[in-house]
C-alpha cells in the first residue's frame, strides 16, 4: 500500500473514532444523570441545610440548567481533561487515575506481551502439526484458558505459588520492608502472577486466531512456492506465511487490548496491585461516581483508540483489504 | 448427530452442560439450605456432613455451589435468549433492508462493542444497585452486536438468493420471505453464538458478584469467592470449588458452542 493511501485511510478512520468518543462521554453523562441521588444532596452531606442552600447549590454546579445545557457543559469539561473531584479521595479524578496509570500499564502491557508472543508461538507450533497430538493439546489448553475465570485464576496462583511453596509474593507491587527503592528482580517477583493470571485468556484466544490463520497461509500457494525454491523451513515459516497470516492476529490483539485494562480490574484487586482497577474496586465500595465514570470513559476511549490502530496496521498489513 | 458425536467434544460438552443444568434443577433435593450456617466454620472438605467443607460462616460449600448454579444458568441463559432475540432483530433488518437503514444500525451495533462490557456492567449494578434482573439487562444490552453482525451478513447474502427471489416472484410477502424462507438458514449459527453468549454471560456475572456486586439474596459462584479473598491462605476450598464450577460450566458451553459449529456448518462438513 502506498504511504497516500494510508494517510488518507488513516485520517477516515480518524473521523469515525471521534464521534465513537463522544458516545463514550454522552453515555457517561447519561449515567450520572440517571444515577439515583440527588448531586446537591450528596455534595451538602447529611448535615440539615438551611432552605434554599440546596438551591443556591443547584444554581452554581448548572444543575438547574436544561440537560442539553448541562451536556454540553460536561463534554467541555471532559475535552479539557476535568473529569470530577473525588469527595472520598479529596482530589480531582483526573490526578487519582493518573498516578494509579503507570502500574496498571506495567501489568497489562507484560500482560499483553506475554499472551501475543507465546500465543503466536503455540499457535505456530500447532497450524504446523495440525491433527497432531500436540495440536490437540494445544487447542484443549487454549479452550480451557478461555474459560476459567482470570481472578479465579489468580486467586489458585497465590495459593499455590505463594501460599503452598511460598516463591512468589502474593499481594502488592513491592514490599514495603524498608525505604529502599526495590530492585529489578524483586519487582519481577511482584509482577510475575498477576500478568500471568491476566494474560492466560488473551494467550488462548491468540493461540486459536493463529492457528487458523496459519494453517491456511501455510496452504497457500506462495508457501508451495518458496518451498520449491528451497527456501529454509524457518523461512517459509515467518517470513511467507506468518506476514501473510499477521492481519488477523493482529486484529484480535489490538482490539482485546483495551479489554485487557477491565479485566485488570479483577486481577489487581486479587492481588492488591495499587493501579486503576483497584481505584475501580474502592470507589465501588465508597460509591465514588466520579471515579468510576472517569474510570469507565478511560478504558471506553482507550478501546476505541486501540481499535483505531488496529485498523490502521491491518489496513497496511493485509493486501488483500482495499482502500474503500 | 454423527457431526456433533464425531471428535468427542460433543459428548464432553453434553455431560458438562447437563450435569449443571442438573445441579440447578435438583437443588432442593440434594442440597441443604445453603444460608444455613448451623456448623462450625471453616471445616476442611471430607468432613462429616460437609463433604467440600463449609466456609466462614459455617454454611455448607456443596449446597451453595448446587444453588450457585442456578443463578449462572438462569443469567446465562437468559441473557442470551434477550440478546439474541436483539441481535436476530437489528441483524435480519439491517441486512435485508441495506442502504442507510445498515449503515447506521451497524454503527450503533460497533458502538455497543466499543463500551467495555465488564467495566460498565460493575458500574451499572453499583450506580443502581445489585439485582439479578438488573444484571442480566445490562449483560443482555451489551451482547448482541456480534450476532447482528453475524446475521446481517447472512442475510444480506442471502437477500438475493435465487430461491429467495423464486419465493418473492411467486408472490410472497417480506415478511414472509424473512421468517419462512431466509430464517431457518441462519438459525445454525445464531444457535452457535448462543452458546457462546451463555459462557460470556456466566463469566461476566461470576466477575461481578467477585466485586461483591451480586444479588445479597442469592448465592452466587461470583460472590463465594468474594468472600474466599480473605481466607486464601486458611481454608482453600472456599475459593478453589466455586471457581472449578464457574470454569467446567464456561468450559461446557464453549465445547458446546464448538461442536454445535461442526456439527451445523456446512462447510465444517466437507473437511
Amino acid at each position: 500500500m502506498k504511504l497516500p493511501d494510508i494517510a488518507k485511510f488513516t485520517g477516515r478512520r480518524v473521523l469515525l473514532a471521534v464521534p465513537m468518543v463522544l458516545g463514550v462521554a454522552v453515555v457517561n453523562f447519561l449515567l450520572i444523570k440517571a444515577a439515583p441521588g440527588d448531586p446537591a444532596q450528596i455534595l451538602v452531606g447529611d448535615y440539615p441545610a438551611p432552605p434554599g442552600y440546596l438551591e443556591q447549590i443547584r444554581h452554581d454546579y448548572g444543575l438547574d440548567q436544561p440537560l442539553a445545557i448541562q451536556l454540553l457543559r460536561y463534554l467541555g469539561e471532559v475535552a479539557q481533561g476535568h473529569l470530577g473531584y473525588s469527595f472520598a479521595n479529596r482530589q480531582p479524578v483526573a490526578t487519582l487515575i493518573l498516578e494509579r496509570l503507570g502500574p496498571t500499564l506495567l501489568l497489562t502491557v507484560t500482560a499483553l506481551t506475554f499472551a501475543s508472543l507465546l500465543g503466536i508461538a503455540l499457535g505456530i507450533l500447532s497450524a504446523r502439526r495440525a491433527g497432531s497430538r500436540i495440536d490437540a493439546a494445544v487447542q484443549v489448553v487454549s479452550l480451557a484458558g478461555y474459560s476459567v475465570p482470570e481472578f479465579w485464576l489468580g486467586q489458585m496462583l497465590i495459593l499455590v505459588f505463594a501460599v503452598w511453596l511460598g516463591w512468589l509474593p502474593a499481594q502488592g507491587s513491592a514490599s514495603l520492608r524498608s525505604g529502599i527503592a526495590p530492585g529489578m528482580l524483586e519487582r519481577m517477583s511482584y509482577l510475575l502472577l498477576p500478568a500471568l493470571a491476566l494474560s492466560l485468556r488473551y494467550l488462548a484466544l491468540i493461540a486459536r486466531i493463529t492457528r487458523a490463520a496459519m494453517i491456511q497461509a501455510l496452504s497457500a500457494d506462495y508457501v508451495l512456492a518458496a518451498r520449491l525454491r528451497g527456501a529454509s523451513e524457518t523461512r517459509v515459516v515467518l517470513a511467507h506465511a506468518l506476514r501473510n497470516a499477521a492481519a488477523p492476529i493482529v486484529t484480535i490483539i489490538g482490539t482485546n487490548a483495551g479489554f485487557v485494562l477491565a479485566g485488570s480490574a479483577l486481577i489487581e484487586t486479587v492481588f492488591g496491585w495499587p493501579g486503576i482497577g483497584r481505584l475501580l474496586f474502592t470507589s465501588i465500595s465508597q460509591r465514588d461516581t466520579p471515579v468510576m465514570l472517569g474510570i469507565l470513559l478511560l478504558v471506553s476511549v482507550t478501546v476505541v483508540l486501540a481499535n483505531l490502530i488496529t485498523d490502521i496496521l491491518h489496513q497496511m498489513l493485509d493486501p488483500r483489504v482495499s482502500g474503500g | 448427530m454423527r457431526r456433533f458425536t464425531a471428535t468427542g467434544t460433543g459428548p464432553a460438552a453434553a455431560a458438562l452442560v447437563l450435569a449443571v443444568l442438573f445441579l440447578a434443577l435438583l437443588a432442593p433435593f440434594i442440597a441443604g439450605d445453603p444460608f444455613d450456617g448451623g456448623a462450625d466454620a471453616l471445616l476442611p472438605p471430607l468432613s462429616a456432613g460437609h463433604l467440600l467443607g463449609t466456609d466462614d460462616l459455617g454454611r455448607d460449600i456443596w449446597s451453595q455451589l448446587a444453588y450457585g448454579a442456578r443463578v449462572s444458568m438462569l443469567v446465562g441463559v437468559v441473557t442470551a435468549a434477550i440478546g439474541l432475540l436483539i441481535g436476530l432483530a437489528v441483524g435480519a433488518t439491517a441486512g435485508f433492508l441495506g442502504g442507510w437503514v445498515d449503515g447506521t444500525l451497524m454503527r450503533i451495533g460497533e458502538f455497543f462493542q466499543t463500551l467495555p462490557r465488564f467495566v460498565l456492567a460493575l458500574i451499572a449494578v453499583a450506580l443502581f444497585g445489585p439485582g439479578l434482573e438488573r444484571v442480566i439487562i445490562v449483560i443482555a444490552l451489551l451482547s448482541w452486536p456480534q450476532t447482528a453482525r453475524v446475521v446481517r451478513s447472512l442475510f444480506a447474502s442471502l437477500r438475493h438468493a435465487a430461491y429467495v427471489d423464486a419465493a418473492r416472484v411467486g408472490g410472497m410477502s417480506d415478511f414472509r420471505v424473512v421468517v419462512t424462507e431466509i430464517l431457518p438458514n441462519v438459525l445454525a449459527p445464531v444457535i452457535v453464538l448462543g452458546s457462546l453468549d451463555i459462557a460470556t454471560a456466566i463469566l461476566l456475572e461470576a466477575g461481578l458478584g467477585f466485586f461483591g456486586l451480586g444479588d445479597p439474596d442469592r448465592i452466587s459462584w461470583g460472590t463465594m469467592l468474594n468472600g474466599a479473598q480473605q481466607y486464601l491462605r486458611t481454608a482453600w476450598w472456599m475459593a478453589a470449588f466455586p471457581g472449578l464450577a464457574i470454569a467446567l460450566t464456561v468450559l461446557g458451553f464453549n465445547l458446546l458452542g464448538d461442536a454445535l459449529n461442526h456439527a451445523l456448518d456446512p462447510k465444517a462438513r466437507r473437511a
